[in-house]
């Protein structure tokens, strides 16, 4: 533990232990999936496992539903974070350029699809693409998933773009670079890694979700409905617990390194002060 | 050429504006809103009792059925499960916020972040499906139960009326636990920014004009603590009233809000229904959302 | 190059509001082609603003700009041929000294290897050779204006902009970097655009002073004159010490109740009674206060009921000790009635 000039008081023993407690409280439960993988028992979730195992990796890669699912998913994901990240990144440069009128209420409009709750979004999509008789399919799910996408990529570049010092910008026009190629050459190498690390956020968003997809997708499946429809499947478990396996590792992956860029960025180069 | 478009357009801040706010916001106010808005236009409307169909007329009979016995009983229970779920959350994140904010090292402190933030942004369902292994009547935690000897406790707590069930994995009480678990990062980082944000020199101070611990943490810290415990229970109080898979998965026939509301737009067919009981939880995230901004709540989002 | 009778900067009844707020009220401005100009001023007054209006990053509410003759108030930054050197410097950081230099160049579409070619000779000039390759995090503040200084100068722009470039550096170096600006602006010839709030700064380095003050220009010229003759009580109070006499006290001394000022190294102090010429005049008074500093020192002399005047004299043969006794002494004041400067009310 490092001591800074103020002295920083060590946690009393009390609350370092609450604070881990915590801290397992979040995270034994996905280990625990993990270690049910192994168990042989197809019917129940006894415990201590009654063996160890492997062959549900191998059934699992061979079921083609969940392939589809997977492909699926994927697929949304992908869009929808293109979509987030084109609109996000619109917004977030509007409301850094420019003071106008309901600049704040831009903020609130889109951190609505977050706050409120996920039915909530679900219902009211379902009903107006229902009410226009748009069939529900592959893009209903899309567009649902970019309401909630968006203002993770808008926060992340409008941080990014409060960072920046506005004279880089003007310096550029000053030395002879109009919008677009000072936009190429200035703007965007500094908003790569929050356009990055927002991308992988809404992809890991759009990747896991399933309340709003449930609303407004038609028959297919997307990776967390196919969990969703096991959970009422029983003979299907240990399958159930590699997926889910796989989901934690797929989502782990984009967040942690979504993370470590932000974390990164904002320590290195400050400016030119 | 693109650099005649460039000064056109720099002559032209407002068209720029347009062009920039143009396409996020039409796709908000179109698909968000207007969804929104359809909703609650639903939400007056009516269904004939003999055809099943829906009535395109204003009327607030639909909403007269929300206080139906049956139906205030639901929202009850919702609403006191989310109030008793914040409870909880608060107290079991503030150590683990606490600890971050004031005592974790700068490297320490980036690694417990984003521990934190993982589960947050990790698959919901699968963090749900966890409990149900563990809450399993053959599980882990029945395991453990039983080897403490405390199944006899397990067993009386069951047996409670309102909160209990036939196991774990169907009772209120495991909906609780998990209702608990899956929200706790929503609490952990409001509470860990609004601290982080208390100077150092505020404690001092504190404790140069005499406090001891105990008080500063009762005076200084936990008032300013106080919009991060706003924002965090933003999160939960509102997820947990629409919330209709944790109370399938893991509950009993009692309904709760977003259950109802899911079944009364699926088969029942009735949506002038489903978007009225909608509009409670949404009408109080609002004023939550208001009062919360007020108190200063936002800006630990 | 070429000493052309077009002004290189001309402001033609400016204005820039902010609301109600007037930052630039109806500026008339002329400056001359190959001139080191100093815009000087507190904060708040206008000056900044001007010189961002020259350089494109703001447009004025009414008026006009021309930059040898040619109208620019509604050109963009990029059409014009004026380069900027920023307040923080504004590198980019994420781009090597070298790519931040040829910036300029890049964008007009310069191949690479007169690119590299011109950046050396550029390095060479602000005394960075060889720093190429580093980045912009890892110079000094000092090194860091040299870098920006290059970039603008290597577009060869008819006019260049400094936006107080000199306020973060520390004393020494800042006054090292007032020479090799001054230096370096007589080799290449252009005219130079100076923004500061330091006085002493201004009066080192320009040919002709701008004092701003509330979004007007109260006196244009050369150093000397606005130090030896301010033709308004904030002028003379600005740049350096001043003494402002009005009504009464000024109709003994000149004849006339038109306030004037006169500098404190100007006056004389001398024994009471002691007589004068015609050419000179005199008052007498009281040293009131006396402070030592080393290489002069300083007195608060009452002259009348209420005036005080500063008088500060090179401590040529005095010790501490010798001037520290005047306090409360009776002494004559003499100063020569040219250093009298009159100022407007």
């Amino acid at each position: 533990m490092r001591f800074n000039a103020s002295s920083t008081p060590r946690a009393s023993w009390a609350l370092k232990i609450a604070a881990l407690g915590t801290l397992l409280f979040l995270h034994v439960p996905m280990w625990i999936i993990f270690l049910y993988t192994f168990t042989p028992d197809e019917r129940t979730y006894t415990f201590p496992l009654p063996g160890f195992t492997t062959k549900w990796f191998a059934i699992a890669f061979q079921r083609e539903d969940l392939w589809e699912a997977l492909s699926l998913s994927f697929r949304v994901a992908a869009i929808a974070t293109v979509v987030a990240l084109v609109l996000g990144t619109l917004a977030a440069s509007a409301v850094y350029r420019s003071k106008f009128f309901g600049r704040e209420a831009i903020s609130f409009l889109l951190v609505l699809p977050i706050a409120l709750p996920g039915i909530v979004t679900g219902i009211a999509l379902r009903t107006a693409i229902g009410g226009l008789d748009i069939p529900f399919s592959f893009w209903t799910i899309i567009i649902g998933h970019a309401t909630f996408c968006v203002v993770v990529v808008y926060n992340n570049v409008l941080a990014r773009f409060r960072r920046l010092h506005g004279s880089q910008i003007e310096a550029s026009m000053d030395l002879g670079a109009n919008s677009f190629q000072t936009f190429r050459h200035v703007v965007m190498p500094n908003l790569a890694t929050a356009l990055l690390a927002g991308g992988m956020l809404a992809f890991a968003l759009s990747f896991d979700e399933v309340i709003v997809t449930t609303f407004t997708a038609g028959q297919q499946s997307t990776l967390p409905i196919w969990i969703f429809s096991q959970l009422t499947r029983p003979r299907d478990r240990p399958v159930t617990n590699v997926v889910a396996t796989f989901v934690i590792l797929i989502t782990f992956l984009p967040i942690f390194f979504a993370q470590r860029i932000s974390a990164q960025s904002s320590d290195s180069e400050g400016g030119s002060k | 050429m693109l650099t005649r478009i460039s000064t056109f357009l720099y002559q032209r801040p407002r068209l720029i504006l347009f062009l920039l706010l143009g396409p996020p916001m039409i796709y908000m106010a179109v698909v968000y809103v207007g969804s929104l808005f359809s909703l609650l236009i639903n939400s007056f409307y009516s269904i004939d009792d003999f055809t099943g169909l829906v009535i395109g007329e204003f009327t607030l009979r639909t909403y007269s059925q929300l206080f139906t016995p049956a139906n205030r009983e639901i929202f009850l229970r919702t609403a006191s499960m989310a109030a008793v779920v914040t409870l909880a959350d608060v107290l079991i994140a503030f150590p683990l916020a606490y600890y971050i904010a004031k005592f974790a090292s700068p490297r320490l402190k980036t690694w417990l972040l984003i521990a934190v933030t993982v589960p947050l942004w990790s698959s919901y369902l699968v963090r749900v499906y966890a409990w149900k292994l563990i809450l399993a009547k053959e599980g882990i935690l029945s395991w453990f139960i039983t080897l403490l000897r405390l199944d006899g406790v397990l067993e009386w707590l069951l047996s409670f009326e309102v909160i209990g069930g036939s196991s774990l994995a169907l009772s209120p009480i495991g909906m609780f636990i998990v209702f608990v678990y899956i929200w706790l990062p929503y609490m952990i980082i409001p509470i860990q920014t609004a601290l982080e944000r208390v100077p150092g020199s505020l404690l001092e101070a504190s404790g140069d004009l005499g406090a001891n611990p105990m008080q500063t943490f009762r005076n200084v810290i936990l008032p300013l603590a106080f919009p991060g415990v706003v924002a965090g229970s933003i999160f939960t109080f509102s997820l947990t009233l629409g919330d209709f898979i944790i109370p399938g998965v893991l509950g009993n026939s009692k309904f709760f809000i977003g259950q109802a509301v899911y079944s009364y737009q699926g088969t029942a067919g009735n949506i002038p229904l489903a978007a009225a009981m909608t509009m409670g939880p949404v009408v109080i995230m609002i004023v939550y959302l208001l009062v919360a901004r007020r108190l200063g709540a936002f800006d630990a989002l | 190059m070429t000493n052309s009778s077009i002004p290189a900067i001309r402001f033609d009844q400016v204005s820039r509001y902010f609301g109600e707020v007037k930052a630039v009220d109806q500026v008339d401005l002329e400056i001359r082609d190959g001139e080191f100009f100093s815009m000087l001023g507190p904060s708040g007054s206008g000056k900044t603003t001007c010189l961002r209006m020259i350089a494109g990053f703001d447009r004025p509410t009414s008026g006009a700009i021309y930059i040898y003759g040619k109208e620019v108030s509604d050109l963009p930054p990029y059409e014009r041929d004026v380069n900027t050197v920023f307040q923080d410097y504004a590198l980019f950081p994420h781009m090597t000294i070298e790519d931040n230099v040829a910036y300029g160049l890049m964008i007009k579409g310069v191949a690479k290897s007169e690119r590299l070619k011109q950046v050396d000779e550029m390095l060479d000039l602000v005394r960075l050779p060889g720093f190429g390759y580093r980045k912009p995090s890892q110079l000094s503040g000092g090194q860091r204006q040299r870098v920006a200084l290059a970039r603008a100068l290597i577009n060869h722009p008819k006019v260049l902009l400094l936006d107080e470039p000199l306020g973060a550096l520390d004393l020494k170096l800042r006054q090292q970097m007032q020479v090799e600006l001054k230096s370096i602006q007589k080799r290449v010839g252009i005219t130079f655009i100076f923004v500061t709030h330091d006085q002493e700064e201004a009066l080192t380095m320009s040919d002709r002073i701008a004092v701003f003050n509330e979004g007007r220009i109260e006196q244009v010229g050369a150093p000397s004159d606005i130090y030896e003759r301010p033709v308004s009580a904030f002028v003379a109070g600005f740049v350096g010490t001043s003494n402002l006499i009005s009504g009464d006290v000024a109709k003994r001394i000149t004849g006339s109740d038109q306030t004037f000022s006169v500098r404190p190294e100007k006056i004389h102090l001398g024994a009471s009674g002691g007589s004068t010429d015609g050419n000179m005049v005199s008052i007498d008074g009281v040293v009131r206060d006396v402070v030592y500093l080393g290489l002069y020192t300083r007195y608060l002399v009452q002259i009348d009921e209420g005036s005080d005047l500063v008088v500060i004299e090179q401590n040529l043969k005095t010790t501490s000790m010798d001037v520290l006794s005047a306090k409360g002494q009776k002494v004559r004041l003499h100063w020569h009635k040219d250093h009298i400067s009159r100022v407007g009310a």
